[in-house]
């Protein structure tokens, strides 16, 4: 029964600025444990859409809810049950490793002993015991990339938001992400993410296809390919956002 | 970075506390001599002894002295008539005219007085002469001012600067480093982070404050340290009392600064509004031109100057020893104003966008 339950649930989202809409009228749900892509091109309103759901954005209009919770009046209980990813490179370089995992797992409120027993996993796990005491950075962008992605699952949340993850990083750090992905989602976190890869698109369970703040199409890339007539995803994406 | 913000305000401290003085010194002095007898010689004898004057050159004409004055290579020059000296014993009575560059008007302010003191005191003095010679009966009489300077006896300006000085660099750093700070993170992204976390906005504001506090703290000892050392400015108050005023005092300004990051998008505009009003701040504390000549509404504005309850209670504490009852209305206010700086800081912290 938990993997029909729905953790995101979006019904009419709207997000304007002035009088230019960023997201128009959007609806979808995510089920618990779900990968679900959130593709659309530059300036589609992936962005703005994703900042409404994990509660930094307040909506123009529609409703939404987060893991259970609104995201008009709800949102800090959104934030204790979400991880969060952005596009920037968003812990701190002139931390170390073991301080930036130390500095993320308090405000998440977890004990000192809950943090070195993650932490210990976390490293070597990413095979990091080499540089737990050097400044974040000095390590490469894919072991950064990896790391933060690691960071925000820290205090176990329901689902983890990513912002283009894998951006500027080489295939073959983008492969071994994806299998933190996976392993993620297969300990029952649902992961929401964006991405310009259309390859990564196809690991997806589901994918929703945004144009001009608009959901074209959602569903999975298999059945997609289908209604479309291609053979990859990355022609139904030309197609849709060609118009 | 550490070792910058402590060395950097050291070395302002040592310089600024030994350049930026009141005392006017060796002022370029020449003179227009059309009479040439010994009573005006005597008088140009009596700048020649003074320490403060530099007698620089005679000029033949006032033309030439008005040449001198015009290019700046003479800060005031004395214009002596012909027929000085008969006059004056004849009459009793003469003019000689004193011009003063006064681009810099507190400094030709000061040029006066000592020309003024030192024409004055040579007017004694011939006055004397010429009654003896004309045996008057009247005695001339007059009432002397001995003045007596307390808490500065000596009248050492850098006992006066150097705590106001201390005052400046606390608050200049303190600020300018709590204004970048998250205005930096923001540019960073690191602030997104930390907004999709569910910490408390005073959290966030405190985790904010409390490393430039104890920077600010910091700067402050090794502040008072130098003053001691280098100076020797004396410490008369109690030094707790100076340090707990402070650890409010710097409260107010961290809240300032984090409240100006907060308003901003970028660290250029943070710095701009930083710098307006530590300049207006800094002008207006009365520790470079005494609050009481500024106009009323001025007098007015420098209410709401931290700088300004700094700069008095520094300069209390440290020199005239003033205790907990003498800074209380001071402090009372400096610790309304911290708590509403803060508020605003943590009020226009706004983890939605």
């Amino acid at each position: 029964m938990m993997k029909a339950q729905n953790v995101i649930e979006v019904d009419n989202l709207s997000k304007l600025f002035g009088d230019f809409v960023a997201v128009n009228q959007i609806s979808f749900h995510v089920k618990a444990g779900e990968i679900f892509g959130f593709l659309g091109a530059n300036g589609a309103g992936k962005t703005t859409a994703m900042k409404m759901l994990i509660g930094i954005s307040s909506p123009s209009s529609g409703k939404a809810t987060v893991a259970g919770f609104d995201v008009y009046k709800q949102a800090e209980s959104i934030k204790k049950n979400i991880g969060y990813m952005s596009q920037k490179f968003a812990l701190y370089d002139d931390l170390t490793v073991k301080e930036n995992i130390t500095f993320f797992g308090g405000i998440y409120g977890l004990s000192k002993k809950q943090i070195d027993q993650k932490r210990c996993e976390l490293v070597e796990e990413l095979g990091l015991q080499e540089v737990t005491n050097s400044l974040v950075a000095s390590l490469p962008l894919g072991w950064k990339q990896k790391l933060a992605f690691s960071v925000s699952l820290l205090h176990e949340p329901k689902i983890v938001f990513l912002d283009e993850p894998t951006g500027g990083v080489d295939p073959i750090t983008r492969r071994q992400f994806w299998e933190l992905i996976y392993k993620a989602a297969h300990n029952g976190t649902t992961i929401f993410v964006t991405t310009h890869y259309m390859d990564e698109a196809e690991y997806c369970d589901r994918v929703s296809i945004m144009v001009n703040g608009k959901i074209d199409a959602l569903d999975t890339p298999k059945k997609l390919k289908e209604q479309y007539k291609t053979d990859t995803m990355n022609d139904v994406f030309l197609k849709l956002a060609r118009g | 970075m550490l070792p910058i913000i402590f060395i950097l305000p050291v070395l302002q401290l040592v310089i600024l506390s030994n350049a930026a003085t009141y005392e006017i010194k060796n002022i370029t002095f020449g003179y227009v001599d059309a009479d040439n007898s010994s009573t005006s010689r005597g008088l140009i004898e009596r700048f020649e002894a003074s320490t403060y004057f530099n007698v620089s050159e005679k000029f033949s004409s006032q033309k030439d002295a008005y040449t001198a004055m015009q290019d700046g290579s003479v800060d005031v020059y004395l214009s002596i008539p012909t027929n000085f000296e008969s006059d004056l014993q004849e009459n009793q009575h003469n003019e000689i005219g004193v011009f003063i560059d006064a681009i810099d008007g507190s400094a030709a302010g000061v040029i006066n007085v000592y020309a003024t003191q030192i024409i004055r005191n040579y007017n004694n003095h011939i006055a004397t002469d010429l009654i003896q010679v004309s045996d008057s009966v009247q005695q001339p009489s007059s009432i002397d001012s001995t003045p007596l300077f307390w808490y500065n006896e000596t009248l050492n300006y850098k006992t006066f600067m150097v705590p106001g000085i201390l005052v400046l660099l606390v608050t200049m750093i303190t600020l300018f480093l709590s204004g970048m700070n998250i205005v930096r993170e923001k540019e960073i992204g690191t602030l997104e982070q930390i907004n999709v976390t569910p910490i408390k906005k005073y959290q966030f504001i405190i985790g904010k404050l409390f490393p430039f506090w104890v920077l600010g703290m910091g700067l402050l000892t090794v502040g008072l340290m130098l003053a001691k050392v280098i100076f020797n400015v004396p410490i008369l108050g109690n030094l707790l009392l100076l340090y707990g005023y402070t650890s409010v005092y710097i409260l107010v300004i961290l809240g300032m600064g984090l409240f100006i990051s907060n308003f901003t998008d970028t660290q250029q505009q943070a710095m701009f509004i930083a710098w307006f009003f530590i300049v207006i701040f800094i002008l207006m504390s009365g520790l470079f031109t005494p609050i009481e000549s500024m106009p009323k509404w001025a007098q007015i504005l420098t209410e709401f100057n931290p700088i300004k309850y700094f700069v008095e209670i520094i300069r209390m504490v440290m020199l005239k020893g003033s205790g907990f009852t003498d800074i209380f209305p001071l402090a009372i206010k400096t610790l309304a104003y911290a708590i509403v700086m803060n508020g605003l800081a943590v009020w226009s912290y706004k983890k939605t966008t």
